[in-house]
């Protein structure tokens, strides 16, 4: 069956996780959805390069959190926060692809 | 001391609060109060420039309540990273504040004032001792990078803070913390379990934005206990769940389970979230785990030199298709301008918003299709002088250029301003994030009391 993130999620963010780093949230709508994510492995290093197109070796981790019921992945900013070239000094608007993104499962 | 209450008024200091929620925090009668006021997040600017991204105003409101509810409560007020970055000059505008305010309420306490802006000479000695690592991603750093750094402030855990208040400070104002410590260190004075404290402290740092609804500008309250924390939102209007909470911890963080700072991490996969009522949470588990040696987080920030902006619209289509190939010959051209009468050293942009404005970081991602697009020319150059002519030449360059199949021969650019360029003045970038071993986490930030 073909899920759209937005439609499993209530959350999705993006955000600096200090200069050096951006980090993305995605937190589900209920815990038998993210279970099923987690278990397919929907989220992971080569996902996340192709959404973003950048290199697999530039993302630092996929982190599943059951508490929140939430996946986090942080990727090495591709350049830090505030240096020439910005522009998202808050890194707070870099989330978009995720909204669109689609998958089987 | 079976429960240690804290009250976190602010998430920011100058973010401000109802009073209605800080009354209601009162009442509860903490046994402190404590606010963080800064964050790396507005970027290098502040911290190169001595500037707050806080407004004075607001600053001085919130302490103005702060302030005179501690003493009269008979208990600490903690603020740390002062004037947003925690450099000397931060710490100085807090300071003049709380001295105003000391003035003006004919108020008197004893202050202490914790200093975290280390001397470059002690950073390269230490560097030559070879004590500093780089926070990955940030790269390795040079004595040069260290020569060129405006200000390094280095990150204090909870020692300078329990020192202060062992030594009677009424009100403790500090420079650059980690964020927890300002909330957690009365709780490891009084022998509380330092993971609860530091993971309570790490919540309550950004006050009520762990509630629900969350805000970054309403009071949160925290109940420590021997083998939990309780945490309370003190608006009726808001709401703690395991899951407000929960998702919390994953905020601006790397790793939702381990959370590094001064002298070790805390390790949160043993955490437990329990609702206990309504609106409460109680969170179990945590655990603090150190590092063989302490370290200490380091911060700092270059000049890169001035910087001028010109912001135009665009909405003729066949300019629009041709953008890329535009800003382009509009690079070259400058370059060709100046480089024989001596302005070689620039960095010159095309922010297009409506193409890939927004995340230009990531050049290969698609781009947006719009039919109207604003474009940010941005000089940045050694002198502001020098950053105005090129940002000028290529703004009056852009207007007239005439791109193939251009039809619209009156102008390229609709300006919303006249003058159409502005000044943004010095740039920073970080230069400095990096880890520093240091033997005795105490003496590094020099503390000075002051008796009002």
């Amino acid at each position: 069956m073909q899920y759209k993130l937005t439609d499993i999620a209530s959350v999705i963010r993006s955000k600096n996780s200090g200069p050096y780093e951006l980090t993305f949230d995605v937190i589900f709508k209920d815990f038998e959805t993210y279970e099923r994510v987690k278990a397919a492995k929907i989220f992971n290093e080569k996902m996340f390069a192709s959404l973003y197109h950048v290199s697999e070796s530039d993302i630092i981790g996929v982190v599943h959190f059951d508490p929140a019921k939430a996946i986090k992945t942080t990727i090495v900013r591709p350049i830090p926060s505030g240096a020439l070239g910005e522009t998202d000094v808050y890194g707070a608007q870099q989330h978009a692809p995720l909204m669109n993104f689609t998958f089987e499962m | 001391m079976k429960e240690l209450r804290i009250l976190s008024p602010t998430a920011i200091l100058g973010y401000g609060f109802p009073m209605e929620s800080f009354v209601e925090g009162m009442k509860r009668k903490p046994h402190v109060i404590a606010v963080d006021a800064g964050s790396t997040d507005p970027g290098p600017y502040y911290l190169g420039a001595g500037k707050s991204f806080t407004d004075p105003n607001s600053v001085k409101r919130d302490l103005e309540i702060m302030i005179p509810a501690a003493i009269e409560a008979g208990i600490p007020l903690v603020i740390g990273t002062a004037g947003g970055s925690g450099a000397r000059p931060h710490v100085n505008l807090t300071l003049n504040i709380v001295k105003d305010i000391a003035r003006e309420k004919k108020l008197s306490f004893k202050l202490a004032v914790i200093q975290s802006e280390f001397d470059k000479e002690f950073v390269k000695e230490n560097l030559r001792k070879g004590n500093i690592t780089p926070l990955k991603p940030a790269p390795q750093i040079t004595e040069a990078d260290i020569d060129e750094s405006v200000h390094i402030v280095a990150q204090m855990g909870e020692e300078p803070f329990i020192e202060a208040l062992e030594n009677g400070a009424d009100v403790i104002l500090a420079g650059r913390s980690y964020d927890p410590s300002v909330f957690s260190a009365l709780a490891i004075k009084n022998g509380f379990n330092k993971g609860l404290a530091i993971h309570l402290g790490k919540i309550l740092e950004c006050a009520a934005i762990a509630a629900l609804p969350g805000s970054g500008s309403d009071c949160m309250f925290g109940y420590l206990h021997e083998n939990d924390f309780v945490l309370e939102p003190l608006s009726p209007l808001r709401k703690c769940t395991t899951l407000s909470v929960a998702a919390h911890t994953l905020y601006e963080k790397t790793n939702p389970y381990v959370l590094p700072g001064p002298g070790g991490a805390i390790n949160l996969h043993e955490s437990q979230f329990e609702q206990i009522d309504d609106n409460k949470v109680r969170v179990t588990g945590s655990r603090f785990v150190p590092t063989e040696e302490y370290f200490v987080k380091l911060e700092g920030v270059k000049r890169v030199g001035y910087r001028t902006i010109s912001c135009a619209g665009v909405k003729d289509p066949i300019m629009i298709s041709k953008i890329d190939s535009i800003t382009e010959s509009v690079r070259d051209r400058v370059k060709n301008n100046f480089e024989t009468y001596g302005i070689k050293d620039f960095f010159l942009d095309f922010k297009v918003y409506g193409r890939n404005g927004v995340m230009g970081m990531f050049p290969d991602a698609p781009h947006s299709k719009s039919d109207e697009l604003l474009i940010i020319i941005e000089a940045v150059a050694p002198t502001q002088e020098q950053a105005d002519t090129i940002c000028g030449f290529a703004r009056s360059t852009m207007l007239h250029f005439g791109y193939e199949g251009r039809i619209a021969t009156a102008g390229n650019l609709a300006f919303p301003f006249s003058p159409s360029d502005a000044k943004m003045g010095e740039v920073f970038e970080f230069n400095v994030y990096h880890l520093m071993k240091v033997k005795d986490p105490k003496t590094l930030f020099p503390i000075e009391y002051i008796k009002f």
